[in-house]
């Protein structure tokens, strides 16, 4: 019997996919030379003036609006006073009780159950730079590229019950963010990143425990993971008779745990109050309204689509919109086709195999939805077997030549024929007189290797129902 | 000598082609090299490049180009106000060495304009108080008296122009840091409406109180430099999206039936008697004219200065938190982070600085943010309704600008009196609203200054006012000796 309760909250901050910086015009490109996309602005200097950047107070609604927020007419930036070389006028400009968005909420569902999540709140902010630690050096070097990247900040209510809701929830998100495209939101680099609060309390009660704040969870796998290992440390000290402390610790991936940071005592006291050097935001809802109508159709509502209108098992669709890309790709490639689960297959298969392994996303690749339809068709009229298949899509994955044209190209065009095969089959026979024996003892087993050796020869372009009829013929 | 002439006589003989730009500017830096010793007004000076550019625009007069409308005048900037290639100090050790890649927006307005900057003028220390005391280089000298101080913070502005050694400079004014030296010198002095004049590349003190303003020797000057830097300004989000008016329009004398609210206030405990006399007089003098002069009450101006000091601080803590030794200015060594930021902040601050940072910092830090900083504010909106009830009723708000005489170096020892020279300023600042400070009267051989108080973004009017009453004020065109005057020592408030 499970004596406690888990509790979490996460706090996500996402990284917005402007063009431009929140509160100046340089560029928010990644991965450039350091220190080249700054300005007297976003460094910080003095004299130097923010000015918001509309469209990333769009792109935060956007986002808010999928999660379904409220959108105050009112909102405003403040300063969050800290001290680290990454901040370059050493506050962040934050928003800190008037944030662009309210009370939202997402659906997850864990083992077959749905549960509503609440938002608490959207905010917007500026991200920090980056400091580079290089090797044993006796100094650090900063790079204020990403400084004043604009960012939003999702926090959630402390309504996630398990690690593997957290995990939901945050799959959930990234699922959502990405249909509104206002960021990649890439974990791995850093375009989404996860802080959570947990504790744990006796099963039945409505008090919450104390609670730790778990910082550097860089996966979702490392969310779960992280989370699991506070639920067991902290009811070990509750089993222990002792008491948990409320502190922020950090996850290290490589040891498996988590270490303390810095204690409640210990915390900064960021002296929040209103930017003089900004104005209120003020949004008028028929904006609100405008921006709702940009929203694309979101995962859940596809999913059902999938399932009524294709008939698609519930799984399938579930894995199929999480990603809108993919999901915008099976709907485009199913105006041409009939077959969903054939297609579903595919996608989930061979084609996720594909993509995963190289980390792309799938419009990344060479591949269109004219190239898997045309691949499928082949299959179903007989022209290439499922084997050959998987051949034809290697070569159209990598080069991005059409399935009919490889087929071509290669002669991998089925062999039907009967006689064309006697030959072939008859040699098999020859070949394997211990098979062809075991099978007439009655082992039916036999036939399966027969039949394979017949589409070795064959290079794979034997149809396999002919073969096996040709063989059963001839035994 | 040419740099005893006005802004707009210097414009009309360079218009004329009577002089060169080269003429005027030779003569500014002559005078500087004449007075500058005694006076101490520049903490840096631009002479090669301000020659450079008038020989520029006397090309451009001279081929018929078109020049701006300051074209070929010298000018001097605050120290604060940020200059492409040149340093900018702050008077601080902390900026000793920094020199901005950018223009402040009103530098980028005056150079377009033709003016020709001649150096950067001393302030104290980030504009942090009201002698330039506390310059972290040295202290300006007041041209009427080199004993006494000039006024701050932008002392060397009001000095520079005081002792003409150029025709006009810019300050910024947090809390009468413009109003409180122009009155000290005898010069004319406007803090424009908040967010009429661009902010950017202002170097922060209290950025909800900080505003970019004027000396000049007399009211058209005024008009003129606002015609050039009153700009709306997309850089800076608290700028106005407004155009401003040609302000030599309400230049026209006419003063009758306009209503002006005297603040009780104003005139009270503390007030030396002959700055209350020449006030009054100053007072007659508008009525004369066919003003209509009525006691107000602005009730809540007496917390004018304890809410200041809350929530200036309070911005300033965390304006003055990016100097902290990582990407330029002055840095202390050090061995590891907490050391760099404790070492370069314990040095490259003065005392004064470091007093308001603490301050600041102890307002806004969760225990005390209610008690002090939200309470601040709200006696801010109170000072603010106080003037938008007067002004639903009168033009203009008339009081002194300072309470006493310009004070002699060292004298004011007690912080408390020294932050009471903003008394009269202040409220204007919590209130964001234009105020002028004209010279009206002399004692002892010192200037008294006059603030005239306007709606919000009714700089012109109290142009009018100001240059109804310089026309028919019946002083002495009097100028600075630039001696030493010895005698009384004007102890303040």
């Amino acid at each position: 019997m499970r004596k406690y309760e888990t509790v979490i909250g996460l706090e996500v901050h996402v990284e917005l996919a402007t063009k431009t910086k929140i509160f100046c015009s340089c560029p928010t490109e990644f991965g450039k030379d350091a220190n080249t996309h700054v300005c007297p602005v976003c460094l910080g200097f003095p004299g130097a003036l923010p000015v918001l950047n509309k469209r990333a107070v769009e792109f935060a609604i956007k986002a808010a609006l999928a999660l379904n927020c409220e959108i105050p007419r009112f909102s405003k930036f403040d300063r969050k006073n800290y001290f680290y070389p990454d901040l370059p006028k050493a506050y962040q400009t934050s928003q800190y009780d008037l944030p662009v968005a309210v009370n939202g909420y997402l659906e997850i569902e864990v083992e077959g159950v749905k549960k509503k999540i609440g938002i608490t709140r959207v905010h917007l902010e500026e991200d920090a730079g980056k400091l580079i630690h290089a090797g044993f050096a006796d100094y650090s070097l900063a790079d204020y590229n990403r400084a004043g990247v604009p960012l939003i900040e999702i926090v959630s209510e402390p309504d996630l019950r398990s690690p593997a809701e957290a995990k939901a929830y945050l799959e959930k998100l990234k699922s959502i963010i990405q249909y509104t495209g206002v960021s990649d939101v890439k974990m791995e680099e850093g375009s989404l990143r996860c802080d959570a609060n947990i504790s744990i309390r006796p099963l039945g009660s409505t008090k919450f425990g104390t609670r730790t704040e778990i910082k550097n969870m860089n996966s979702f796998k490392a969310v779960e993971r992280g989370l699991a290992y506070e639920v067991a440390r902290h009811t070990e000290i509750v089993e222990s008779g002792g008491q948990v402390v409320q502190e922020t610790r950090r996850w290290d991936e490589s040891k498996g745990k988590t270490f303390a940071m810095r204690s409640k005592e210990e915390a900064d006291d960021y002296r929040y109050f209103p930017d003089p050097d900004l104005v209120p935001v003020i949004v008028e809802p028929a904006w609100v309204e405008e921006i709702r109508r940009t929203l694309p159709e979101m995962p859940d509502s596809r999913q059902a689509r999938y399932i009524s209108e294709w008939g698609l098992p519930a799984y399938d669709a579930a894995v199929i919109t999480a990603s809108k890309a993919m999901a915008d790709f099976f709907e485009a490639a199913m105006a041409d086709y009939h077959d969903a689960k054939a297609m579903a297959n595919w996608l989930m298969g061979e084609i996720a195999k594909h993509l995963n392994a190289e980390g792309l996303e799938i419009t990344e690749t060479k591949l269109t939805p004219a190239h898997l339809v045309e691949l499928l068709k082949l299959q179903d009229n007989g022209t290439i077997s499922g084997k050959i298949a998987k051949t034809v899509f290697e070569e159209m994955f990598s080069s991005g030549k059409m399935p009919g044209e490889i087929v071509k190209e290669k002669g991998l065009v089925q062999i039907t024929d009967e006689g064309a095969l006697a030959a072939i089959v008859d040699e098999v026979i020859a070949n394997n007189p211990k098979s062809v024996e075991d099978y007439k003892n009655g082992k039916e087993k036999a036939i399966g290797f027969l039949v394979g050796q017949v589409m070795k020869l064959s290079k794979g372009k034997a149809n396999p129902a002919l073969v096996n009829k040709l063989l059963r013929e001839k035994l | 000598m040419l740099t005893q002439f006005t802004l707009a006589e210097i414009v009309d003989k360079l218009a004329k082609k009577e002089i060169s730009a080269r003429e005027v500017t030779e003569a500014a830096l002559a005078r500087i090299d004449a007075v500058e010793d005694t006076v101490k007004a520049f903490v840096t000076q631009t002479r090669e490049a301000a020659l450079a550019k008038a020989a520029q625009i006397d090309a451009k007069r001279f081929n018929g180009e078109e020049v701006g409308p300051l074209a070929g005048v010298p000018m001097a900037l605050k120290d604060n106000i940020c200059t492409k290639g040149i340093r900018t100090t702050c008077s601080s050790k902390m900026l000793h060495n920094f020199i901005p890649p950018y223009d402040a927006t009103v530098a980028e307005l005056l150079e377009n304009a033709g003016s020709i900057l001649l150096g950067k003028t001393n302030l104290d220390e980030f504009a942090m108080g009201s002698s330039t005391e506390n310059s972290a280089f040295f202290t300006t000298c007041n041209p009427w008296d080199l004993e006494s101080v000039p006024g701050g913070s932008s002392g060397g502005s009001a000095a520079a122009v005081a002792a003409e050694e150029v025709f006009f400079a810019l300050g910024s004014d947090t809390a009468g840091s413009v109003r409180q030296p122009a009155a000290f010198c005898g010069v004319v002095g406007l803090k424009p409406t908040y967010g009429r004049v661009s902010r950017y590349g202002l170097i922060p003190f209290a950025s909800s109180l900080d505003q970019i303003g004027s000396f000049t020797k007399d009211v058209r000057d005024c008009a003129l430099v606002m015609n050039v830097i009153a700009k709306y300004d997309p850089r800076d989000s608290t700028s106005a999206n407004l155009a401003a008016p040609d302000y030599t329009t309400f230049l026209d004398g006419n003063v009758k039936g306009l209503k002006i609210g005297i603040p009780k206030e104003y005139f009270v405990e503390g007030i030396n008697a002959d700055v209350k006399a020449n006030v009054h007089k100053a007072i007659a003098v508008l009525e004369s004219l066919g003003a209509v002069a009525e006691e107000i009450s602005l009730p809540h101006s007496e917390f004018g200065i304890p809410a200041y000091y809350i929530i200036a601080p309070a911005e300033a803590s965390s304006n003055l938190a990016r100097f902290d030794g990582v990407q330029y200015g002055f840095q202390a060594e050090a061995d590891n982070l907490q050391e760099l930021y404790e070492k370069t902040r314990s040095a490259g601050f003065g005392p004064e600085v470091k007093r308001r940072i603490i301050l600041g910092t102890y307002v806004l830090s969760s225990d005390n943010y209610d008690a002090y900083f939200v309470k601040a504010l709200k006696v801010r909106t109170l000072i603010k309704e106080d003037f938008d009830k007067a002004f639903a009723k009168y033009d203009v708000i008339l009081t002194p600008t300072t309470l006493g005489l310009p004070f002699k170096q060292g004298a004011v020892r007690d912080l408390v009196s020294m932050y009471l020279n903003d008394i009269c300023t202040v409220p204007t600042n919590m209130a964001g609203l234009p105020a002028i400070s004209v010279p009206c009267g002399y004692v002892d051989g010192l200037p008294v200054g006059m603030q005239l108080i306007g709606k919000p973004f009714a700089e012109g009017t109290i142009l009018r006012v100001a240059h109804a009453y310089e026309q028919n004020s019946g002083l002495p065109k009097k100028k600075p000796t630039l001696t030493a005057k010895g005698g009384a020592v004007h102890e303040k408030i």
